[in-house]
């Protein structure tokens, strides 16, 4: 018993006095001083150059101006103008925020009869914002004669909003697809079909109305 | 009226110089070739292919897709996964920054829009955000409810605190304060709209999807300082939302 534990405190000894010795050396080494052979002769004069890598530029950002029609139920066809932002999340997907405004026309009952007017002139406009989602299903060309030939997607959309109509704002849904024609490389021509849905009690009971919206734009990417 | 006219012109042919002075960055095609379509996407057919030392010069993106100008004039859009094979001027691999996971835990600002329930109404929102540390951001909401008897809008401030933000599914704790406005349905009743201040506490995740993509799911409980002399007790307000958002 004895014996073995002597074995292993020289054991032990040995292994620290050879690692001290093993740096007693390097630091002896290290402290020798620089011979003369060591300098260097050719002292080089390079001048290091800056290299800056150009940034490259990203164009996921689209924004533009739309008009049209917009078919608000009861209360007739409506020219439309608005104005869209989109960001494009990868070649499939791009998100949009859309705001436009419309002044409604008066409802047959209010022109046959004559009577007192159901709206007064501020509930008779009519203007919407929404948050949408698009998916561009068919990118392809559009082939316009022999020579030309311009880039184009078709796009399936749809989002939630707000319309504010008749004295109130009402939760709307849309849907609806579009047509995307990129007229160069930062400039885009929608015509877009769109379906508003949203609930109206003006007349008494509440029933979902569907108001469709036709409308052409111009966006530019940047 | 020509004066102004003229130093549009004049903007606008500096701008162009300007621009087009800006160094576009070249790379050299190490792969056996690259494939140019004609758009940025799949779909669009491929018209070119480019073969392995050749200089392409990279114009710009979108999404994931580059448009190259070839040493023969030649434009067209490479995927970033092609583009990845290539090498720089000094002969190292060609370098894109993307943005990552990794970028998600330390990013500054927080844009985004979520949908839900407030309260029984539907409500959208619109929220931007500024981190000032690793740990705190501040948020600024925007809200519209929309109910059967009555519609609101609501602008709040609050404090996030993220405890793991380098999680890819990210909890979050908020504190708010901030005022809501409340108009009755105009078919209904015609009592004039109300506007109060409210404090909430709320609880919440974020998930990073990708590039600079986020998910989120919150919930807040809201109590709206409505007491007044005849009604002494304050309204209480539970919201559900769901969003997503992009960071920068």
């Amino acid at each position: 018993m004895e014996g073995r534990f002597r074995t292993i405190f020289l054991g032990c000894l040995a292994a620290i006095a050879v690692s001290l010795c093993a740096l007693c050396t390097t630091a002896a080494l290290a402290a020798e001083p620089m011979t003369a052979d060591t300098e260097q002769v050719i002292k080089p004069q390079v001048e290091r150059r800056e290299i800056t890598v150009p940034t490259i530029d990203t164009e996921d950002f689209e924004v533009g101006v739309f008009g049209g029609m917009l078919s608000v139920e009861d209360f007739g066809v409506n020219p439309l103008l608005g104005v869209r932002a989109a960001y494009h999340l990868s070649e499939d997907f791009f998100v949009e925020a859309a705001v436009a405004q419309t002044t409604t026309t008066k409802t047959s009952y209010e022109r046959l009869s004559g009577a007192a007017e159901l709206l007064t002139s501020d509930e008779r406009k009519l203007s919407y914002y929404n948050l949408s989602l698009g998916y561009n299903v068919l990118p392809g060309e559009a082939f316009i004669t022999a020579k030309h030939a311009f880039n184009s997607a078709l796009y399936l959309i749809a989002g939630a909003g707000s319309t504010r109509f008749a004295g109130d704002d009402r939760f709307t849904v849309n849907l609806g697809a579009g047509y995307r024609f990129l007229a160069t490389d930062w400039l885009a021509i929608h015509g877009d079909v769109r379906d508003h849905l949203f609930d109206m009690d003006l007349f008494g009971e509440k029933q979902t109305t569907n108001n469709i919206e036709l409308t052409l734009g111009a966006t530019v990417f940047f | 009226m020509r004066t102004t006219v003229l130093i549009l012109i004049s903007q606008y042919l500096f701008s162009g110089l300007a621009y087009g002075s800006e160094p576009y960055r070249e790379v050299q095609i190490a792969d056996p070739f690259i494939e140019l379509r004609t758009g940025a996407g799949r779909g669009y057919p491929v018209f070119l292919v480019v073969e392995r030392g050749t200089t392409i010069t990279l114009l710009k993106r979108r999404t994931d897709w580059f448009k190259v100008r070839t040493d023969s004039d030649q434009e067209g859009w490479v995927d970033i996964q092609q583009l990845e094979q290539t090498l720089s001027p000094s002969g190292e691999k060609t370098h894109i920054d993307e943005v990552a996971i990794s970028d998600f835990a330390g990013y500054r600002w927080l844009m985004g829009v979520s949908g839900g329930d407030y309260g029984g109404a539907r409500a959208v929102s619109l929220f931007g955000g500024y981190r000032f540390a690793q740990h705190l951001s501040g948020e600024l909401t925007l809200s519209q409810a929309l109910g059967n008897y009555s519609s609101s809008v609501s602008a709040k401030a609050g404090v996030l605190a993220h405890p793991f933000p380098e999680w890819r599914l990210s909890p979050f704790f908020a504190l708010g304060t901030g005022a809501v406005r409340t108009s009755p349905r105009a078919t209904l009743v015609q009592t004039p709209d109300r506007t109060h201040q409210f404090a909430n506490v709320g609880i919440g995740a974020q998930s990073y999807l990708s590039r600079r993509f986020v998910v989120r799911v919150e919930y807040n409980d809201y109590v709206v300082f409505s007491a007044t002399s005849d009604h002494d007790a304050n309204e209480e307000i539970h919201e559900w939302k769901a969003g997503f958002a992009l960071f920068f």
